[in-house]
């Protein structure tokens, strides 16, 4: 496995490669609860990431005026600028909302579940949950 | 031309039902591709079958007929396709057309109001995450394309299911999906009957995006738990609860991907591929076969003016249609030789 995951991301180009991480990083922060030092955030990504790479990209990020920094030990923590009700999120939630044909261009995560789909859902994965209590939380 | 007109028709009929179970049990990326092919081989196929079907009932008519000097005659006699069934060919290759028409339009704005979008999204990063309890994300395709993804989405995901998320959407963005799908929706318009298409494919780019974002964390339950965790949640957090009939997408995708990886068979894409060809041969055929027609009922034609002709000669020495006669048998002498 790891070797393919090297192999992976030797493919793809270091700019890509950039963009994702900074994606990733954003990511990580907005799931947390409480502001971040880049030692948390390390922890939180997966594949073995150097320290100095996350702080790099901790630092691009904040420069872009997309995290607010506080200090917290001998550190800096982060955690993203709430925004709220910005033009962005209403025009995006009304988008949605409406389900204008529009919607046909996005590619939606997951659809909508019936009854009947959200109950057998459960059971696959409960019956995964029992099998196993590994990565993923 | 008495079949093979008919070849690509009866294999537009035969896709749909065959390409959903295509979908569901092979490996995606290949079987989104033989769906794209087959929708592009279908549409073809649809439009060109009516046209010709169009094409001989036109040439009937005695106007028509002598514009392109050729005999009616010659082509009823010959011509086994009756004028009812060329008349509803021109108006179902006229509805097919506009419709076509109209939803390449529609697409095209789609994917420029995506693009524009994409550019007014903030932040200069891949990833735009909303301020919004609510679970969501999508890909938003553009140059280059964002991914769009709630807080709430991402509180309601471990660490790795976060990252699976993030591979999903990118292979969307990567592989260009939404082109995928152009094809299929630009497909069902020419043809309701291809709508199957455009339902498979779209479950196929979900499974060949699943696939991908496994093969980057490392593990398909990972992505399977990501999937149905996010669903669960977007089912909670659930506005009016309006539709029953979604087909039952994720169950679907998180059952494939916690089963053992699909298996590259290559059988069903030899005998799709056959298909297809069958398709495209049989319509070449078809418009060699009425090319060849028209062609004897010019010659027809010719051999009726020249007769008439001969017996005029005595009085006008014309020479235009013998020459028309000897330029067109030089002309099908050759091309029977090859």
């Amino acid at each position: 496995m790891r070797d393919d995951k090297s192999e992976e991301s030797g493919r793809v180009t270091g700019r890509r490669a950039r963009g994702e991480l900074e994606g990733s990083v954003l990511a990580a922060l907005w799931a947390a609860e409480k502001p971040l030092t880049a030692r948390q955030v390390l922890e939180r990504l997966p594949g073995n990431l150097a320290y100095t790479s996350v702080l790099t990209i901790l630092s691009r990020l904040h420069g872009k005026g997309m995290l607010v920094r506080r200090p917290a030990g001998r550190g800096n923590a982060y955690s993203p600028v709430r925004d709220e009700a910005t033009e962005t999120a209403v025009r995006m939630h009304s988008l949605l909302e409406r389900g204008s044909d529009r919607e046909a261009v996005l590619s939606r995560f997951v659809s909508e579940l019936s009854r009947e789909d959200e109950q057998l859902l459960q059971r696959l994965l409960g019956e995964q949950d029992t099998g196993r209590h590994d990565d993923g939380q | 031309m008495r079949i093979s007109v008919y070849v690509p028709l009866v294999v537009g009929a035969v896709l749909p039902v065959l390409a959903p179970q295509v979908a569901r049990h092979r490996a995606p990326r290949p079987a989104a591709w033989l769906l794209a092919c087959a929708a592009l081989v279908a549409m073809t196929g649809w439009l060109g079958s009516l046209a010709l079907l169009a094409f001989t009932g036109f040439a009937q008519i005695p106007e028509v007929a002598e514009e392109g000097h050729w005999s009616v005659a010659a082509l009823r006699t010959e011509d086994p396709v009756l004028l009812s069934v060329a008349a509803v060919s021109a108006m179902a290759l006229a509805a097919g057309l506009m419709s076509l028409g109209a939803a390449a339009v529609r697409q095209a704005r789609h994917l420029l109001w995506a693009r524009r979008e994409c550019g007014r999204l903030p932040g200069g990063t891949e990833l735009v995450v909303l301020d919004d309890e609510a679970p969501q994300a999508f890909a938003l395709p553009g140059s280059p394309g964002r991914i769009v993804v709630s807080r709430g989405m991402l509180r309601c995901l471990g660490d790795t299911e976060r990252e699976a998320l993030l591979a999903h959407e990118r292979t969307h963005l990567r592989c260009r999906h939404h082109l995928f799908q152009a094809v299929w929706r630009l497909t069902e318009a020419v043809n309701p009957l291809f709508r199957p298409l455009t339902r498979a494919g779209g479950f196929v780019l979900e499974r060949w995006a699943d696939e991908e974002a496994a093969a980057r964390v490392g593990s398909r339950t990972v992505v399977a738990r990501a999937v149905g965790r996010a669903a669960l949640a977007s089912a909670a957090a659930a506005r009016p609860a309006a539709l029953a009939a979604t087909g039952g997408a994720v169950p679907q995708r998180v059952r494939a991907l916690l089963a053992p990886p699909p298996p590259r068979r290559t059988l069903p894409f030899v005998a799709g591929a056959l298909l297809l060809t069958l398709c495209c041969a049989s319509l070449a055929n078809a418009a060699s076969d009425s090319e060849h027609l028209v062609d004897s009922a010019e010659r027809a034609q010719c051999a009726a003016d020249a007769d008439a002709a001969g017996r005029a000669r005595a009085v006008h020495p014309a020479r235009e249609r013998d020459a028309c006669c000897d330029h067109l048998a030089a002309d099908t002498h050759g091309r029977h030789g090859s």
